[in-house]
């Protein structure tokens, strides 16, 4: 009896420990796919529009699930001086995206900000202007899940037309320089 | 000697299983600004003073020195401006770095709110010169309690035994009474929607 309560204890141990590291999650790799992460519909029509996400959309959606063969995420923090910097370009990026036929409703950005509040998020956007859709992520439950990394950091998410997806990109730090930026993007994304 | 391996063989799932615990990193999402130029201390007990103001009662005046040059007391905005007091524990450490670029954002905010920002940490002026320049051109001063040091943490009691000070916001209105209080967990950084929800009050 006694050795049955050893086993199952050194069982359940294991197994917590494993849960508990592998919760702590690492950086998306480039050719891997992305972590499970689920990010609310967003109740603003134009972001929800903007990520296709139909009409009726509500509760949660996976970000291969957005509509575009190319999804840019950028983690954030409303706190973090280089993402302040960067936002401009990231606008300047959205702009030109958007402004390009052979690339509008192809590729998407959304940010994801980490350990901010709706109201720090929403604070961020005012300030930038920002149009592309920005996500809180008050707990660092994503964060934890993309590695703890810092910020700002950019993925590169090729959606394939079978609803399969790749990352392509994975990198810390800024743009360096929108249209270099860019021009790689689509490239690695083969559009 | 078979029963003394399954021992040891529990102790270590065990302390493995904590250690799992420690050294997952904290979650600060710590902006790359600061490169590899931030000491982390680690998980620290959450609060370790005893607060000496009240709410209601007139803030402790006080005269610092900013990075700036300038020297800056409270009272000089006494019967002009609200005051919002934020004491972070110290330079270059994960929580505090991520604090104020965020209320940099803000200044519209307290500016609709007829309200001052003060940071203070008890860190010098050389240091905090070279730590506020990573956070861009900030619009509120910053302000030195090193010496006699943490002088003011100590008169409204946030000043640790280790000798930094809480993550502390004091709001204090126009007429100098203290109006809010947040010793916050030292860990973790006070949402911006708690100071504004506390300056709306004031309007």
């Amino acid at each position: 009896m006694k050795k049955i309560v050893v086993g199952w204890f050194v069982i359940i141990m294991t197994v917590l420990m494993i849960v508990c590291i592998a919760s702590a999650g690492s950086p998306p790799v480039v050719g891997g796919t992305l972590p499970d992460i689920k990010l609310p519909i967003p109740k603003d029509s134009a972001d929800k529009n903007y990520l296709g996400l139909g009409f009726f959309g509500f509760g949660s959606f996976k970000i291969p699930e957005i509509k575009a063969k190319l999804v840019i995420v950028e983690i954030f923090s409303m706190y973090c001086p280089y993402c302040q910097r960067e936002a401009p370009n990231l606008n300047q990026l959205y702009a030109k995206i958007e402004q390009n036929p052979a690339l509008k409703g192809n590729i998407k950005i959304i940010g994801i900000g980490a350990g901010n509040t709706s109201f720090e998020v929403g604070t961020f956007k005012k300030k930038y202007n920002v149009s592309f859709p920005l996500f809180a992520d008050e707990n660092y439950v994503i964060h934890k899940i993309v590695g703890e990394v810092r910020t700002p950091y950019f993925i590169g998410v090729k959606i394939n037309s079978d609803g399969s997806h790749q990352v392509i990109h994975s990198k810390l730090g800024n743009l360096e320089g929108v249209d270099q930026f860019l021009e790689m993007i689509v490239k690695l994304s083969g559009l | 000697m078979k029963v003394y391996s399954k021992h040891v063989v529990l102790v270590l799932l065990i302390g493995a299983f904590i250690l799992s615990f420690t050294f997952v990193p904290a979650a600060y999402g710590l902006s790359d600004a600061y490169k590899n130029n931030i000491y982390n201390p680690g998980i620290l007990k959450s609060k370790n003073s005893v607060l000496k103001v009240k709410i209601g009662k007139p803030a402790p005046d006080f005269t610092l020195k900013a990075v700036s040059g300038e020297m800056i007391s409270l009272k000089q905005y006494r019967g002009k401006k609200n005051v919002v007091i934020s004491f972070v524990p110290a330079a270059w450490t994960p929580v505090c770095s991520d604090q104020w670029p965020g209320y940099n954002i803000a200044q519209d905010i307290f500016d609709e709110y007829d309200a001052i920002l003060l940071g203070i940490t008890v860190d010098n002026i050389p240091t905090l010169f070279s730590w506020t320049n990573q956070m861009g051109n900030l619009w509120f001063p910053v302000l030195s309690d090193f010496w006699p040091h943490g002088k003011v943490a100590e008169s409204y009691g946030v000043l640790r035994s280790d000798g930094v000070s809480e993550r502390a916001l004091f709001v204090i209105d126009k007429k100098g009474i203290i109006r809010y209080i947040d010793v916050h967990d030292i860990n973790k950084r006070p949402p911006l929607e708690d100071i504004v929800k506390e300056l709306e009050k004031l309007k």
